[in-house]
């Protein structure tokens, strides 16, 4: 393996404290030196003079698709989408056909992602079939290698196996990861209820169903006493409960989307279909909410919540289509531009939120620039403007509702194990 | 002033100039319903098609006719939803229906912003007649025309809109195009039924119908549908006549002359007594007629038809 030299990047690692101008030297998938000038005269020089180097950015809300539904993604499409992001470690959700709900099928794609550009944790289901019904073989797929478990896409509503849940957790130390929405405040919603559910007369969806759900789950995680992540955190009131449950000392965490950071409901009056995502996209006022939790740290992390789509399913009326962003490749620019270049938020916490913090959160051993770690590193160049097409985008899904935005920010090359994997904008 | 739109997606994007010039073109259609042949050759040899996912009796006969008044070739496509879930998409029906060599596709369908995926796939000119419960734009015109029509103005009437409004097309439209014009709206009905944060459209809105009713020049009163009792937002229909069924007790609160309109069909006894709706107040009947005159006028404004032939009689 080719040793690299990453020179004159301006180093952010949260964890050690680092914002600084040094070189980066890796070898054998490692960190080997931090300094700030080394030589070496076999290494393959990366220039990052003015750019921002960063621990391999890590989302932990990703759904590549596979097994069963490759026309909308696959592990490949996925991890290459991934890693043109500046992503070097992705979790992806089990909601897959079959669903990942046991050992098996944690190994099949765990096979598969051997190949892959990216690091893959799978994540297990809490139900079989994600039914709400019986408890999945979380033993089982544990010893496999998932890294958390979840329902996603659809919530435990009966709260005695949700409770269940948290407490047989207990023996593996995961994380239990949950979409809050009560179902039958959900019914057929499509959209934020509000003035634009009103004005378009979409089926809306209230903010409620999802505060109830985070409140009932904080509640069972403090009785239960186990780790639970709150997925796609969404409206202010659940902001609150989170608040107010860390302030208790409960053991929850919780992680934002790219897409309910810059974009309000107001979006979904184009009826672009691109628009139309699980949960809603919210109200200026959860907005901002959101954006105040993320920078004081209500809000542990940032997640793609990635949900590619055909286009052919998407080109459809708005009610047919199905819920899902395709967020992998604009997250990093979209972060950039709505939250660090007004100042919401530093660079470092930027980075905290997209590595460290999501690592820690699945027991993972990543999100440091060290020496001695994996080299999995992201270097961004920050004033790099540019307008999406999502024709160029990696991933199967063009469903992006920043379509045609010009943003600021790129990933420009990105290592994962100490190999070359992206370098300017192109997937190698 | 001209009218440069090849679509009618709803009253919000027009402004009352354009509104003022429908109206006033329907004017000069439904003076062609006076003629002995009540026919002109205006959209001769341009092909409208009526898509229809939903069914529907008035508003799809009243565009056929305002078609026909205007010599196009109508065609008409009712589709179930049911056979849209094993069939081609809207998009490819539309591609299809333009390669025939539609002029312009009048379409109603359940779901809330298809007649704009419509108009974004096709170049034919394309006009809504109700999606789901965002627009109905031309029953919103042809309710505004009716109160031009019968009140002299719009302007600084008081509208009152009853019944369903969270479910409501036709209040939407109404709300959008009586506010461009100056109209004061009042919206009344049960608290389940209107939508949240109906009051940034400018409405004021009412949960005591009685209390509603004072100061009204202009009554409209929505169809109630018997599925809202099934969705758990009335208790009973019985009840709902009981709290905001129009009758004529009710009535004398309005201002003398009130202007009495229904969209239809009625539930005659539910949410409209049937005193009321065939009373003295009553334009229900005008509507219809001029329903087919404000259709007419969009579609030779949308299809950039001839110029009208004066009266030769």
């Amino acid at each position: 393996m080719k040793k690299l030299l990453i020179k004159e990047g301006r180093v952010i690692d949260p964890v050690n404290g680092v914002d600084e101008q040094l070189d980066i030297l890796i070898a054998e998938g490692e960190v080997v030196q931090i300094a700030a000038q080394i030589e070496d005269q076999e290494a393959e020089i990366i220039e990052a003079n003015n750019k921002v180097v960063t621990p391999g950015l890590i989302d932990m809300h990703a759904h590549f698709r596979e097994p069963g539904f490759e026309h909308k993604e696959t592990i490949k499409t996925g991890s290459e989408s991934a890693v043109a992001g500046g992503f070097t470690s992705v979790a992806c959700m089990p909601n897959t056909d079959p669903v990942v709900d046991n050992a098996s099928v944690v190994e099949s794609i765990l096979n598969r992602a051997a190949e892959a550009k990216v690091n893959l944790f799978p994540i297990g289901s809490i139900t079989k079939d994600l039914a709400g019904e019986e408890l999945a073989e979380i033993g089982f797929m544990r010893k496999s290698g998932i890294v958390a478990i979840s329902d996603d896409g659809e919530t435990v509503m009966n709260s005695q196996l949700m409770k269940s849940a948290l407490e047989y957790v207990q023996a593996f130390d995961l994380p239990v990861i949950t979409h809050c929405e009560d179902q039958s405040l959900v019914g057929e919603g499509v959209v934020n209820e509000g003035y634009y559910s009103t004005v378009t007369g979409l089926e809306p969806i209230p903010a409620v169903a999802e505060d109830i759900i985070v409140a009932r789950d904080i509640k069972l995680a403090e009785l239960t006493n186990t780790h639970l992540h709150i997925a796609h955190v969404s409206t202010k009131g659940a902001v609150e409960l989170i608040k107010a449950a860390k302030q208790r000392g409960v053991s929850v965490t919780a992680e934002v989307t790219p897409h309910h950071l810059a974009l309000t409901d107001e979006a979904i009056t184009t009826f672009d279909t691109s628009t139309k995502v699980n949960p809603p996209l919210r109200s200026a006022e959860d907005v901002a909410a959101l954006k105040e939790a993320l920078a004081e740290g209500t809000i542990d992390a940032i997640a793609t919540d990635h949900a590619p789509h055909a286009w052919e399913e998407k080109d459809v009326g708005y009610d047919n289509a199905p819920f899902g962003i395709s967020g992998l490749e604009t997250a990093l620019s979209v972060l950039i531009t709505e939250l660090v270049q007004p100042g919401l938020l530093s660079w470092s916490q930027l980075v905290e939120k997209l590595t460290v913090k999501p690592a820690d959160i699945l027991g993972l051993d990543k999100g440091r620039l060290e020496v001695g770690a994996v080299a999995d590193v992201t270097v961004i160049d920050p004033e790099f403007e540019y307008t999406v097409d999502v024709d160029k985008f990696y991933s199967k899904g063009k469903n992006s509702p920043f379509a045609g935005r010009t943003l600021t920010g790129k990933a420009v090359t990105t290592i994962v194990d100490g190999e070359l994997v992206m370098k300017d904008g192109q997937v190698l | 002033m001209s009218f440069n739109r090849r679509r009618l997606l709803g009253l919000e994007e027009l402004t009352g100039e354009e509104i003022d010039l429908i109206l006033n073109t329907a004017e000069s259609m439904k003076e062609i319903f006076t003629r002995q042949v009540k026919k002109v050759p205006t959209l001769r040899g341009k092909t409208i098609i009526n898509l229809f996912y939903e069914p529907s009796t008035r508003t799809k006969s009243s565009f056929d006719l305002a078609g026909k008044r205007l010599s196009a070739d109508m065609m008409s496509l009712s589709i179930s939803m049911s056979s849209v879930v094993k069939g081609e998409s809207l998009v490819d029906t539309a591609k299809t229906l333009e390669a025939m060599g539609a002029e312009a596709v009048i379409i109603r369908h359940g779901i809330p912003g298809t007649p704009k995926l419509l108009a974004e796939t096709i170049d034919a000119a394309v006009l809504n007649a109700g999606d789901g419960a965002h627009e109905h734009p031309t029953q919103g015109l042809l309710d505004m025309y009716t109160i031009r029509e019968k009140r002299g103005k719009i302007a600084g009437e008081t509208v009152l809109i009853v019944g369903d409004i969270k479910h409501s097309r036709v209040a939407k439209s109404n709300i959008w195009g009586l506010k461009k014009l100056g109209a004061e709206v009042r919206v009344a009905g049960p608290p389940t039924l209107i939508p949240p944060e109906i009051e940034k459209m400018g409405v004021e809105v009412y949960y005591d119908l009685e209390e509603a009713l004072v100061g009204v020049d202009v009554v409209n009163i929505l169809r109630i549908q018997l599925e809202r009792q099934e969705g758990g937002f009335l208790p009973s229909l019985r009840e709902y006549t009981e709290l905001y069924g129009m009758n004529q007790e009710r009535l004398q609160l309005a201002n003398d002359g009130v202007t009495v309109m229904h969209p239809g069909p009625m539930n005659r006894g539910i949410e409209i007594a049937p005193e009321v709706a065939y009373g003295e107040e009553s334009v229900i009947t005008d509507q219809i007629p001029n329903g087919v005159a404000v259709r007419m006028a969009l579609l030779y404004l949308l299809t950039g038809g001839e110029q009208i032939e004066e009266t030769t009689n």
